[in-house]
């Protein structure tokens, strides 16, 4: 295997309908001709959730960092990326004993949310905090022998204006230089 | 055509006709039937037929026509696998029936080349009868099945180096030689050395094997390219009469010979077509050979020596149970399959008719000897399917009582779970998608060319025409679960699905269908798993362009997926109202249809996929009212 150059990121992005997205599709744009940085767009490739295992993993074992960048649906990824990891995060592979292809990487999930920032909150209307519902994505992270970096989150995106869009692409752009370097 | 043959052929044909029919209705299979058959149109009750013997030489062929569906049955790899039990248990078999006859015959004061004469002809059993009660069964493929096969391929060949033996014992005994006796059943090749009869006769068998192999393919291809039915009826026939002409000139058993041919050919293309075409020849000259020994019967001379001959028969069949009862044990064939072996070979066979005749020829048997065993011979073969009925009624229910583990079939079988009709251009996907998936499909295809380039690719299938009830017998849709029709004509499929409805009900069938009105007539005939032959592609098309458009490719795909229901779900609904494209009343509802199910259609696309965010920026639980 051969090891992966520092600081290479791979975006595994999973969005059903990108064309009524907003705030995810300005993301993507502003990283993808970011140098080191792979954008994998989930739903393009694999339409009919025909995903190749194979590919997928020669493409983990080339990068350092992984992001999973989607929209929060029903407190969950779309059903796409949940495939993705049934099926490539093979034992063997990402986990057993035999299974140390991922160890030391790095994951991080960076979502958009309809929800405010206060609902995520035991007192807020969705009861618990974001950390409390990623706790999934945490725990395969760490059972893969990878790091869970802190998540990249949006809250509330459906009321942001155009410029708030604008920004926030900036701010993600600026998360992902950082982790290139 | 004297009215002489018209007059015979009514009277076999009328004993059949009857006699089979009721025998089998009985429980006692059709080898009995024929037999009986022939016993009352005989010399010795009706006498309504002529010279037996002419008959019997005719239906011989019956014998060696059945030995080619054999061979043709068997794979050389099987029959590789079994060369074990064929000179094992073969040669066992004839060596201990032979040594204990002989004994026997010295002890009643024989002479011993008289005595071993004897041995050797009462070895042999028939291969005729043995072949069709078993197959009728079902037990060709047991354990025990494949033992009796065994040991009659080991008698059919061991019958020519006998043959060779007796002019050398009828001189040990001294005794002069019958008229004829020169020429009666040697070779051509006589004349020869023995090194150069030897080498021709193996060239022979080799020459058979290389012209089964190599070059009949383009004699059946080029017969086949004619489309005459009859035509390649006749090539199938050309080939067991050629091959058993070739034998009998170098002096080899047809049977064998033709046996051999069909073996190689088991491998080919044409090997269904060839066994649906020399089938019914088969069993039709099979029966007329049962009914000739039935007819040759002489029950004149069981009349007036009843004792002796009943002595006869009955020590026959026991001492020749007994030894293959003996051997069964030796070979560890368990209980059940040893009685099976035991039951279906204690008889004499057609062999000993031909061994007693040249016998008598070299004046080896006086006629007083001779005569006697000739009745007996025929009596134990006409009794095996009564022994047979006694080992499946009373012997093997034992079996199957003390638990016995049910007999594995010795032999991998060629049937398939699949049998695909159609290897164009639709159908070779479907096979080799099976394929891929490790499932076995017997493919079949009705044009020569495509049989023939698809397998220069290494994709195996068979030439043949499925809309026919014979070839699709033999190709083992008796024992198939699931038939495809994906031949590319309409009416021809139709006239496919409707044969396997009518013969093979329990086979489910899969169909293509090439067009809306022949999807329709397959609703019509209950077959509701078809596919339109170019709806899957043609959507897929559609969905490129979807994406051409500037859809993302998710969305495309269920842009189609969604289309795809809709255009299912009114085909079935048309099919209801379909007489024809003309029928003014069905296109005034078909279009009425269609524009329903464009609008609904149109609705549903519309519908919102993954819609519904905004609602998300402030949900909460549903507020009390
Ligand atoms: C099917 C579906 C489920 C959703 N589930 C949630 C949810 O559980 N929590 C939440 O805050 N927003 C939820 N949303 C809102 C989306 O997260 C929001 O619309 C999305 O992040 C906007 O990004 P986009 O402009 O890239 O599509 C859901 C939206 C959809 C369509």
């Amino acid at each position: 295997m051969s090891s992966p150059a520092p600081g290479r990121v791979l975006i595994l992005f999973a969005h059903p309908a990108l064309h009524r997205s907003r705030i995810n599709l300005a993301m993507m744009d502003a990283v993808q001709d970011l140098e080191g940085v792979t954008v994998r767009d989930l739903y393009e490739v694999y339409p009919d959730f025909h995903v190749e295992v194979s590919t997928e993993q020669e493409l983990l074992v080339e990068h350092d960092v992984i992001i999973w960048q989607h929209p929060f649906y029903w407190y969950s990824a779309p059903a796409l990326l949940k495939e993705w990891m049934d099926v490539v995060l093979e034992y063997g592979f990402a986990y057993g004993d035999e299974g140390r292809a991922l160890h030391g990487k790095r994951v991080m999930s960076a979502l958009t949310t309809g929800g405010p920032e206060d609902a995520y909150d035991r007192a807020g209307y969705n009861r618990f905090s974001m950390r409390e519902l990623l706790a999934p994505f945490d725990q395969t992270a760490h059972l893969c022998g990878m790091k869970y970096l802190d998540p990249f989150i949006l809250h509330g995106v459906n009321q942001f204006s155009p410029e708030q869009v604008t920004a926030a692409a900036a701010s993600y752009r600026k998360r992902i230089q950082e982790l290139l370097a | 055509m004297t009215p002489d043959f018209l007059f015979q052929a009514v009277v076999y044909l009328l004993a059949a006709v009857i006699a089979v029919p009721i025998a089998k209705r009985l429980g006692l299979g059709s080898v009995l039937g024929y037999l009986l058959a022939g016993v009352v149109i005989g010399p010795s009750l009706l006498n309504l037929v002529g010279r037996v013997e002419d008959v019997q030489h005719f239906a011989e062929f019956g014998v060696v026509m059945m030995l080619f569906v054999v061979g043709l049955e068997l794979r050389p790899s099987l029959l590789w696998r079994l060369r074990g039990p064929i000179l094992g248990t073969g040669s066992f078999q004839v060596i201990a029936t032979a040594g204990a006859v002989t004994g026997i015959a010295i002890l009643l004061g024989q002479s011993w080349p008289v005595a071993v004469t004897i041995g050797l002809i009462l070895a042999m059993s028939s291969t005729a009868i043995v072949i069709q009660s078993l197959a009728e069964r079902g037990v060709l493929n047991t354990r025990g099945g494949q033992a009796c096969f065994s040991v009659l391929l080991f008698q059919d060949i061991a019958v020519i180096p006998i043959l060779s033996v007796l002019p050398w014992l009828a001189h040990a005994h001294g005794a002069v030689p019958g008229e004829g006796a020169a020429h009666g059943h040697e070779s051509a090749l006589a004349h020869l050395p023995n090194w150069a009869q030897t080498l021709i006769t193996l060239g022979a068998v080799v020459a058979v094997v290389i012209v089964a192999h190599y070059i009949l393919r383009y004699v059946f291809r080029f017969v086949a390219e004619a489309k005459l039915r009859e035509l390649f009826t006749a090539v199938a026939l050309l080939v067991v009469a050629g091959v058993a002409y070739l034998m009998h000139l170098v002096g080899l058993s047809a049977a064998l010979g033709t046996f051999i041919a069909g073996v190689v050919l088991a491998e080919s293309e044409y090997r269904h077509q060839l066994e649906a075409d020399v089938e019914p020849f088969k069993g039709l000259l099979l029966g007329l050979f049962f009914i000739a020994v039935g007819a040759g019967l002489n029950l004149g001379l069981v009349a007036a020596n009843p004792g002796l001959i009943t002595m006869l028969t009955l020590g026959l069949i026991a001492l020749k149970f007994g030894v293959l009862l003996g051997i069964g044990g030796l070979f560890r064939m368990g209980g059940g399959a040893s009685f099976l072996f035991a039951s279906a070979l204690a008889q004499g066979g057609e062999f000993c008719f031909v061994l007693l005749g040249m016998a008598d020829q070299q004046g080896l048997l006086k006629s007083d000897i001779a005569g006697p065993l000739g009745a007996a011979i025929a009596l134990s073969m006409a009794l095996t399917p009564l022994l047979l009925i006694v080992n499946d009624r009373l012997i093997q229910p034992r079996f199957a009582k003390m638990g016995a583990p049910r007999e594995h079939d010795a032999v991998e079988s060629h049937d398939h779970p699949v049998i695909l009709a159609g290897f164009g251009r639709f159908g070779h996907i479907i096979g080799r998608l099976l394929q891929a998936n490790g499932f076995g499909v017997t493919i079949l295809d009705n044009d020569p060319d495509q049989v023939e380039t698809l397998g220069r690719f290494g994709l195996k299938s068979f030439y043949g025409d499925a809309s026919r009830a014979d070839l699709l017998e033999a190709a083992g849709a008796a024992r198939a679960k699931i038939f495809i029709c994906a031949v590319d004509d309409e009416a021809r499929g139709l006239e496919i699905v409707d044969l396997v409805r009518h013969e093979f009900p329990h086979l489910r069938i899969l169909a293509r269908a090439v067009s809306r009105s022949h999807a329709y007539a397959l609703i019509s005939r209950g077959v509701m798993e078809f596919r339109r032959d170019t709806l899957g592609s043609a959507l897929d098309l559609g969905t490129d362009v979807l994406k051409a458009l500037g859809y993302r490719a998710h969305r495309a795909l269920r842009a189609t997926q969604v289309f795809r229901c809709y255009e299912e779900e009114s085909v079935r609904e048309l099919a209801k109202h379909f007489t024809n494209y003309e029928d003014a009343s069905y296109i005034s509802i078909a279009r009425q249809q269609l524009q329903n199910f464009e609008a609904l259609l149109r609705e549903d696309l519309k519908r919102q996929h993954l819609g519904g965010e905004d609602a998300w920026d402030s949900a909460g639980p549903p507020k009390e009212r």
